[in-house]
């Protein structure tokens, strides 16, 4: 293989990886780019329930970017938003109907936001800015890494309000009998305390990165 | 059938289980639109405005797929009829009285995708209210999220004046607020249950 193709070729390999982790880290779209907040607060009062939600929406996300990426040459501009969104409530109802036939408890503790996936801004956002313009393959790994991080960020409101909230996590009790757990947190002002600190710890870390940043400028010159 | 009275669904609605504060629903315009009183009571009353019209779409959609036995329809028929919907009315707004489509007109599009819209369609559904107990729910929701946008909005603009930390400033404060404000509105329940 002559040089030149083998850096394309790691080239392409980096950019792949890059692909799926600017979703779960550097565009996290909880807690970077604050979307789809609704489902974020409401499922996350337990850790197992964090968890379906974030594994449904990345289902729905990566198979609506398949379609969208498969479909961008034949999608009128025009229509281009009510498509997107035909395409997601589609793949959110066969969602519906697969937890409901692995767990009726899940399907009865996630209720109607199981259903409200399809106005998850995070799906028609990456459908519109990302899949839309992009090969099927970037797409899917896009869906891939965002839906990682949505999961991710999930299980840390989730761990957090159950750990808290409750004393356990995943339903095992992590604290003698004699802890008496914050039940604020497993309501719902417990959902936004808990978003709200997790938002701060991100803020203070990029405040200190530009600060680091703005001492390293000032060395170099 | 739902054999609640008009006035418990009502309250239920717009204090005990607010859409905002208690179900979590509409939180992006929550928290984007209520940075000014001014837009947060016009917002607020385009919600309750579509809150209206889709309840009666997802009502007579309901009725309709369970005459043709179609259930697995109802999310992608909810979603696409109440979005024609809402871009038909705002159509004729437009044409009858301008004063109005620039009060609500900027809202209409940003409201139809909005979870709270199709929250209020799927609970009503799944509550099996009539049609009148589907309009006063959907009243009730809507005067519950106007009510939480404006008080939001006030606290917001009270705001402007204080000095707060950088790392506090933008959605994390607002968060904080609303954690507060979804605690006080904790003491509404068991009013109507």
């Amino acid at each position: 293989m002559p040089d030149s193709e083998k850096v394309a070729g790691r080239a392409d390999a980096t950019a792949a990886t890059d692909e799926f982790i600017k979703g779960l880290w550097r565009e996290n779209p909880v807690f970077v780019q604050v979307l789809g907040m609704c489902p974020v607060l409401a499922v996350t009062n337990s850790a197992i329930n964090a968890l379906a939600m974030g594994l449904a929406t990345t289902f729905v996300l990566v198979l609506s970017n398949t379609l969208v990426s498969a479909l961008r040459h034949f999608i009128p501009r025009q229509v281009r938003i009510a498509t997107f969104i035909l395409i997601i409530a589609t793949f959110v109802t066969v969602v519906d109907y697969l937890i409901q036939a692995i767990s009726l408890d899940l399907h009865r503790a996630l209720g109607a936001f199981i259903s409200l996936i399809v106005v998850n801004c995070l799906i028609l956002g990456r459908a519109e800015a990302f899949a839309s313009k992009n090969t099927v393959s970037r797409s899917i790994l896009d869906g891939l890494g965002m839906g990682a991080g949505f999961t991710f960020a999930l299980l840390c409101l989730g761990g957090a309000r159950e750990v808290l909230g409750n004393g356990s996590l995943f339903g095992f009790a992590l604290f003698p009998a004699s802890y008496q757990p914050w039940i604020v947190m497993i309501l719902p002002s417990g959902g936004f305390f808990t978003l709200a600190l997790w938002l701060l710890l991100f803020n203070h870390l990029k405040l200190r990165r530009q600060a680091e940043q703005g001492r390293v400028q000032e060395v170099t010159p | 059938m739902n054999d609640d009275s008009l006035w418990t669904i009502f309250l239920n609605a717009s204090l005990v289980n607010n859409f905002v504060l208690a179900y979590f629903l509409g939180i992006c315009p929550f928290l984007g639109v209520s940075a000014k009183l001014a837009t947060a009571t016009r917002m607020g009353g385009a919600v309750c405005f579509v809150m209206l019209v889709s309840s009666l779409c997802a009502f007579a959609i309901h009725h309709l797929l369970v005459a043709i036995d179609a259930p697995y329809l109802q999310l992608i028929s909810y979603i696409v009829v109440i979005a024609s919907t809402v871009q038909l009315v705002e159509m004729f707004i437009k044409k009858m009285s301008p004063a109005l489509f620039r009060a609500l007109g900027i809202f209409l599009p940003l409201i139809t995708t909005n979870c709270a819209i199709l929250g209020l369609a799927l609970f009503q559904t799944n509550k099996g209210y009539d049609l009148i107990q589907s309009l006063v729910y959907a009243l009730g929701a809507g005067s519950g999220f106007t009510l939480a946008l404006v008080l939001m909005a006030g606290i917001r603009e009270k705001l402007e004046l204080a000095t707060v930390p950088d790392v506090v400033q933008g959605t994390a404060l607002t968060l904080m607020i609303a954690g507060i404000l979804s605690l006080a509105f904790m003491g509404f329940a068991g009013l109507g249950a």
